[in-house]
């Protein structure tokens, strides 16, 4: 292995790892607030319950999400000296910006975790709605500076010196705006669709009197997950075409596009064949490729053999990974519009019952019992969004090599002189292995953990005073 | 403005210390825990660092994302240079961060969770060494570059004797500082009055070997780090204060004005770290890298002078709000 594909390798394994974690300290505040605030309006100890199950997970991941961030942090330097000397001074200041939203985030949350009793319900509830909108906005500022090294503005170069620089310019790069939403919805809809599925599975494993507790987070993740996911095309549409636009290059990798083509077809699956510049075995819908890309049926979609091969990316991994992440994406569109059918119906029904005069049950009487072959769906799809979501930053980041900053510096020129590589690539896969086994463990335990225990003591906390 | 965003660096870098560091010293009490009341010890410190360690853990990325922004070059030829006792420290880092929380959320499961105060503590014991170490690095001297290469190999410039007696007296001094904030914390609990009688005497024991090995690291520094040395020297003032703070703070702990106390130890710590960052001034690394010639464009250090003056004022009453929501006054 050269030092060169260690370092990738590590620098691969750590985001991947951190991304993980990284979803869940965006999308978890949400979920645990909504579940606190439905908890103050009505006095339900069931939203409570929920609430402070949320935020135990939550705690987990959170800190597994600091400590492998800082990791990151660090390790822009440790092994790609060459581009944060070079790229420093112009990006920066997202970074910056991500340490304050971060900062804020984790002053919050040890007051939302460990509060419960020390702060007044309302301040309670407000300190987690800051978690979570700093949650978010760390996330905005950090696709800010990965969206740069796609589409790189903000300085010019002369005679192989960096002048000029902008470090605002260099923020509102092309594609910063379309990774961000894309990002930022990712990461709700994957949370949804993993919380969906832990609580789809305690509502057909666990006991009656646990029900209650799933049935509410099921509903909760599914409204939040699904909403996301519904949207997340059109904010795939959108960095689609900025990909189109800056990255030709990119597009055509992950499409498998070798030759130069007008009406250029939507390939479905197959696989690029680097011999014969090809795509074999692939669906093909006419025109479909051009429409996506640049709303045109007839427009013209530059091929790989139009660039020279030593800047083609590792054409059919990029490939096949587009193809499972908009598998999983559209996975996750289909269940979200399912639940939608089925909600929609119950309502209908519920409506027709209460029209009668007999039947005047009251709100809570008919909860809408979600029928078992959805539930063993939505248990099944429940990894369909952080499948998407590490497919997808490999199509962004195996998409842009061998640039780390696009057309500027390549990766080879930015890797640490330092030998040995394959020794902090060792130890950092052993590390985070060791973390992810021991991570399930916990979260499986505390999910088990029967939710009926959780309710009863939050009704023993709220009747003694 | 370097200056000023070195300077801004510097004083997250003693916050880290005042509040991250005396959570790694936190951690070193528990692993010397022993006798009949070494599990209230323990409890003592999972309850002094739950709610805080992760926002005081953010003053180092707060430090880092100040180098790097302002100071890329210099951040590039540190990671390089010393690229490997930072990765050491970061496999600290995450260790103690993560085994502190699985102990944390699983003590009640009957099993899985106690096996995690041992990596929990010996993290706690190596991390505070290796920041010292890479602090101690920058002004020994060790690390040569020559344009913007560095020359001098990556295991000469930290793998010395200088470097890990700063290592040392960091863990000394964080240690030092934890155990005064214990004692008041443990002040706070009247049912339990054996507790801070048991932090006061370990805070005078660490307060005494932080001294005496201040004063090796000081005396080691002539000849290892001769420029750092005629630096600090200069600055005789300020450890004249620091002396003077650090007298207070043994004699209040001694007369149990534990309160007193944490406020010498903290300023007695801080300016040791101011001291340190005084006589680096004006290099990042002594003797290769100046701050000025190392900094980024102007246009990137005003934007970045004004994202700091915009989010203090968030960030530093939100910091506060914490500690008084969750320590004793």
């Amino acid at each position: 292995m050269t030092d060169l594909l260690a370092a990738r390798s590590q620098m691969a394994l750590s985001l991947g790892f951190h991304i993980l974690f990284a979803v869940a300290g965006i999308a978890m505040p949400l979920l645990m607030v909504v579940a606190e605030w439905r908890a103050l309006r009505s006095g339900d100890p069931v939203d409570l319950a929920l609430a402070k199950r949320w935020a135990r997970g939550t705690a987990i991941l959170f800190a597994v999400g600091a400590v492998s961030g800082t990791v990151l942090s660090f390790e822009l330097g440790l092994l790609w000296p060459g581009f944060m000397g070079f790229a420093g001074a112009i990006i920066g200041m997202p970074f910056s910006l991500e340490g304050f939203a971060f900062f804020t985030e984790a002053i919050f949350l040890g007051i939302y975790l460990y509060g419960w009793r020390r702060v007044p319900p309302r301040m309670h509830l407000a300190a987690g709605v800051v978690v979570a909108v700093s949650g978010a906005a760390s996330a905005v500022f950090v696709v800010i500076a990965n969206a740069w090294m796609n589409t790189p503005v903000g300085f010019r170069m002369v005679d192989g010196k960096v002048v000029d620089v902008d470090p605002l310019a260099a923020m509102a790069s092309p594609a910063a705006l379309p990774q961000v939403l894309h990002m930022i919805l990712a990461a709700y809809a994957a949370i949804g669709a993993m919380v969906a599925g832990i609580h789809a599975l305690g509502l057909l494993r666990q006991p009656a009197a646990a029900r209650p507790l799933h049935r509410r987070a099921l509903g909760l993740a599914l409204w939040v997950g699904g909403l996301a996911a519904v949207a997340q095309p059109l904010s795939g549409d959108l960095l689609a075409q900025a990909v189109a636009r800056n990255q030709p290059e990119k597009l055509a990798a992950l499409e498998g596009q070798f030759h130069t083509q007008t009406a250029a077809p939507l390939r479905i699956g197959g696989l690029p064949d680097m011999a014969s510049r090809t795509t074999r075995y692939a669906l093909e819908i006419p025109y479909g490729l051009s429409l996506l890309a640049f709303h045109d049926p007839h427009a013209r979609v530059q091929g790989l053999l139009d660039f020279p091969v030593a800047d083609w990316p590792a054409v059919p991994v990029i490939h096949v990974c587009f193809q499972v992440m908009v598998a999983c994406g559209l996975l996750m569109v289909g269940v979200a519009l399912l639940a939608l059918l089925l909600h929609y119906r119950h309502y209908r029904h519920y409506r027709r019952v209460r029209r009668r005069p007999t039947g005047s049950a009251p709100a809570d009487a008919t909860p809408l019992e979600w029928p078992r072959w959805f539930l063993w769906l939505v248990v099944l799809a429940s990894p369909a969004g952080f499948l998407a979501i590490e497919t997808g930053w490999a199509v962004t980041e195996l998409g842009r090599q061998p640039w780390i900053i696009y057309g500027v510096l390549r990766t080879a020129e930015a890797v640490t002189p330092m030998p040995e590589l394959w020794a902090p690539l060792l130890t950092f896969t052993l590390l985070y292995l060791f973390l992810a086994v021991m991570v399930i463990i916990l979260l499986r335990r505390q999910v088990e953990d029967s939710a009926t225990g959780e309710i009863k003591s939050v009704l023993a906390e709220t009747s003694h005073g | 403005m370097a200056d000023a965003l070195a300077a801004i660096a510097l004083l997250a870098l003693v916050c880290y210390g005042l509040t991250g560091g005396a959570d790694y010293g936190g951690g070193v009490w528990d692993l010397l825990a022993r006798g009949p009341r070494a599990e209230a010890h323990r409890r003592l410190v999972s309850d002094a660092i739950g709610p805080i360690w992760e926002a005081n853990h953010v003053w180092l990325i707060l430090v880092i994302v100040i180098l790097f922004t302002a100071f890329p070059t210099g951040f590039a030829v540190i990671a390089t240079a010393l690229h490997i006792p930072l990765t050491l420290m970061l496999v600290g880092i995450v260790l103690r961060g993560s085994a502190f929380t699985f102990r944390s959320y699983d003590l009640g499961h009957g099993g899985l969770g106690h096996r995690f105060g041992t990596p929990f503590a010996i993290a706690s014991l190596l991390t505070p060494i290796l920041l010292g170490v890479n602090l101690g690095a920058l002004g020994s001297g060790g690390i040569v570059v020559k344009g913007s290469r560095v020359v001098s190999g990556f295991v000469k410039p930290w793998l010395r004797l200088f470097p890990f007696a700063v290592g040392i007296l960091a863990l000394c001094l964080f240690a030092y500082l934890a155990a005064v904030y214990l004692a008041v914390e443990a002040a706070q609990r009247p049912a339990e009055p054996a507790l801070s009688e048991d932090f006061r005497r370990r805070g005078l024991l660490a307060a005494a070997v932080a001294a005496v090995v201040a004063a090796l690291v000081f005396a080691l520094a002539k000849v290892a780090a001769p420029a750092l040395y005629a630096h600090l020297l200069t600055l005789w003032p300020l450890h004249g204060l620091t002396l003077g703070l650090s007298v207070l703070a043994a004699v209040a702990l001694w007369r149990r004005r534990y309160r007193l106390a944490r406020l010498g130890a903290a300023g007695q710590v801080a300016l040791i770290l101011i001291g340190w960052g005084l006589s680096q001034y004006p290099y990042l690394v002594l003797p290769s890298i100046e701050l000025h010639a190392a900094a980024a464009p102007p246009a990137t250090l005003r934007l970045l002078l004004i994202v700091l003056a915009l989010g203090g004022p968030i960030l530093l009453p939100s910091f506060v709000y914490l500690f008084r929501v969750f320590k004793a006054r």
